[in-house]
């Protein structure tokens, strides 16, 4: 018997006679969309669980966004910056035409790993963000790019829009889609593992900035 | 660094645990580091679990939904199987731990690489991957940090979560300082025993070896059957980098990992980072579905005494087990002992029943770890999948051959309980010779007294008393007497 037939044979022998089980859901968001709490709104949840785990975080108006980009990107001197296929142009340039005091890199063709790890940084949309968890997740999407882009650039600035917030991570995993990569993130990387004392900044990138437009 | 490492596998496997925790004990050092780390992860996970109003309902649908998947275990296996075929990958069955590092090594082989980086994994720990890779000529470089510090300091991991829980931040900084230019990048100069310092001083370790090696070997916590998609939690962003970079991926992991659903990731991804590291939630969680982004992807499923423990009916709730380790953070035992004295890569309370499942108990150290507990329960208190661990405890003691002495002394204790007038002449004779019981037994009784008093014994037993007194107090004795 090959290896496959006998795990399976041996644990059809193992559970013959076993009872099968109810799941019970008795959990918020098991039954539908969660509200959430009207206070505080999702959206400043959402920022305030982020700024727990240090990262940088603005709550502006959709027309504001390209100016807190800007002057997010002068404060860190960000000379190159990637930004991934279908970024909205706005988020960069409120006027069209507008000269940019910074370069930008696309990823077509393909940035290699040295390339990725040089430029100073990346701007990225999202595809849901959790308020209770402080969680933005990338499913590899329109503005995000592959998982790579947000990954050796050691500054990492991500647009949230309102519509894209959720309440609780029922709520996130129901609007997902598994076929695609998905990357959580959760503040900047950080570690547990001197002391189980958490401190920030191992190998992905060190400072996560999160724009949320209201 | 002078330092007697403990219970290091080998030494430990020859000993029970109340040996090797009594070498631990005297180690004040030890105890300081995890008691330190113990008490501050202890406090954390308490605070966020108890921010969720339905957390015990999470629980009972964590524990639900791994207990019909393991009833059920043939068949979404064989949907895992043909969900991740159908989407690229490549899937391999292991009966052992022989047999997996065999498959690993061969897939390694067949890329024409030496090197690989891994992701922290306890299902390649419990095979000893690395050093059957070594054995083929292939280096595995550990990434994630507490790894890293357990790989250069030639040491064994003795936390599921923390494996260098038992080091403190100046013994890492003179494991970084002694041993990282053995392994690649040396450590800066002047490095500090900071936190964040030793966090720089493994990441500029790490990065170009991250940029340059072709393949990575994963475990996974999760595996969707329905999708095919497996699911790696992690904090530093190692292991995105070992997912993502190379251009093979190879992911062993344990049959009893997988969840029907996608939809069952809702509970646990809420489980799992509150529970390990006392996070709302961690900083990096990656799923992938077969063969991702033009990587190769190999899936091997692991049972190596899996399928034996699922045929216990009381030990199989073990293998609902997460690996979040809340139960090792909250144990007196391990908190004293430390994780070596366990001597096997799964410590403390789910590693007591855990190891002697999977192993067997042939060895003096597995017989003797269903004793390492107090039966406090604490462990199942925390334990997101409610898993009793006392329960399988005593199960497991039940099961463990016991010392002659002991077998003897029950035997006796079982004959005079059977029948009552036994028992009344019993306690009758040892009212008399109370005087005469010594404060500690004799011959190989004396191993039960060493670490126990003896119970006094009354003069008179409480049947006895009974008969005499009817059950009246010497006051109502005298107030019936007045009536």
């Amino acid at each position: 018997m090959n290896a496959r037939d006998q795990i399976l044979a041996r644990i059809r022998g193992a559970v013959a006679g076993a009872p099968d089980v109810e799941v019970p859901r008795d959990y918020r968001g098991a039954t539908g969309p969660d509200a959430g709490t009207a206070e505080p709104r999702p959206i400043d949840l959402l920022a305030e669980r982020l700024r727990d785990y240090r990262a940088i975080v603005h709550v502006v108006p959709e027309a504001e966004i390209a100016s807190v980009v800007r002057e997010a990107l002068a404060r860190r001197d960000a000379a190159r910056l990637v930004v991934p296929d279908g970024l909205p142009p706005a988020w960069l340039r409120p006027r069209e035409a507008e000269a940019l005091p910074y370069e930008t890199v696309g990823d077509d063709p393909e940035l290699s790993a040295d390339d990725l790890d040089r430029v100073d940084g990346v701007i990225t949309g999202c595809a849901v963000a959790i308020a209770e968890t402080g969680t933005i997740v990338l499913d590899a999407g329109t503005g995000q790019g592959r998982r790579a882009l947000t990954l050796l650039p050691d500054y990492h600035l991500c647009v949230v829009r309102a519509d894209q917030v959720v309440a609780g991570v029922p709520d996130a995993v129901a609007r997902l889609a598994p076929e695609r990569p998905l990357t959580w993130i959760s503040g900047p990387s950080a570690t547990s593992d001197i002391e189980l004392d958490r401190v920030e900044g191992v190998h992905g990138p060190r400072t996560l900035e999160v724009v949320i437009s209201t | 660094m002078s330092r007697t490492f403990l219970g290091m596998p080998g030494r430990a496997l020859e000993r029970g645990f109340p040996a090797n925790a009594a070498v631990a004990v005297r180690d004040s050092q030890l105890r300081f580091n995890l008691r330190k780390a113990t008490r501050t992860i202890r406090g954390k996970r308490a605070a966020v679990v108890a921010e969720l109003p339905d957390w015990e309902g999470l629980r009972q649908a964590g524990k639900a939904i791994k207990d019909h998947t393991l009833r059920n275990l043939d068949r979404y296996l064989e949907q895992l199987e043909a969900a991740v075929t159908a989407a690229g990958g490549h899937v391999h069955w292991a009966r052992d731990a022989d047999e997996a590092n065999r498959i690993v090594a061969d897939l390694v082989r067949a890329t024409g690489e030496t090197e690989v980086v891994k992701v922290k994994s306890m299902a390649t720990q419990e095979i000893g991957l690395n050093e059957a890779l070594a054995a083929e000529g292939v280096t595995a470089y550990e990434t994630d940090l507490a790894e890293l510090i357990v790989q250069l300091g030639d040491d064994w991991p003795s936390h599921i979560l923390v494996p260098a829980i038992h080091r403190n931040r100046a013994e890492i900084r003179e494991i970084f300082q002694e041993r990282m230019g053995e392994w690649g990048r040396p450590a800066p100069e002047h490095l500090t025993d900071d936190p964040r310092a030793l966090a720089e001083a493994a990441r500029l370790h790490l990065r170009e070896r991250f940029l340059s090696t072709k393949v990575a070997i994963s475990g996974a916590n999760f595996m969707i059957a329905e999708t095919g998609t497996l699911v790696v939690l992690e904090s530093e962003g190692n292991g995105r980098m070992c997912l993502t970079l190379p251009r093979t991926l190879i992911s062993v992991v344990g049959i009893e990992k997988i969840l029907p659903t996608w939809r069952d990731l809702e509970v646990f991804l809420q489980l799992l980072p509150r529970s390990s590291t006392g996070e709302r939630m961690n900083p990096y969680t990656s799923t992938w579905t077969g063969a991702t982004e033009g990587q190769e992807f190999h899936l091997v499923l692991l049972d190596n005494g899996r399928t034996g423990v699922l045929a216990d009916e009381v030990g199989r709730q073990a293998l609902r087990c997460i690996r979040c380790s809340a139960c090792l953070n909250v144990c007196p035992v391990y908190e004293r002992a430390g994780g070596h004295a366990y001597g096997s890569v799964y410590p403390g309370p789910i590693g007591a029943i855990l190891t002697p499942q999977l192993r067997g108990m042939g060895s003096e150290l597995d017989r003797s770890l269903p004793y390492a507990s107090s039966l406090c329960g604490a462990c199942y208190e925390v334990c997101p999948v409610a898993i009793d661990i006392p329960e399988v405890l005593v199960d497991l003691r039940a099961k463990a051959r016991h010392p002659r002495a002991e077998r003897l002394g029950m035997a006796a204790a079982g004959w005079i309980f059977n029948r009552p007038e036994r028992l009344a002449l019993a306690q009758r004779a040892g009212g008399r010779l109370r005087r005469f019981v010594p404060k500690r037994l004799p011959g190989p009784m004396s191993a039960w007294t060493d670490t126990r008093d003896l119970p006094d014994i009354p003069r008179e037993s409480f049947r006895d008393w009974w008969d005499r007194t009817g059950g009246r107090t010497g006051t109502e004795r005298q107030d019936g007497g007045a009536r």
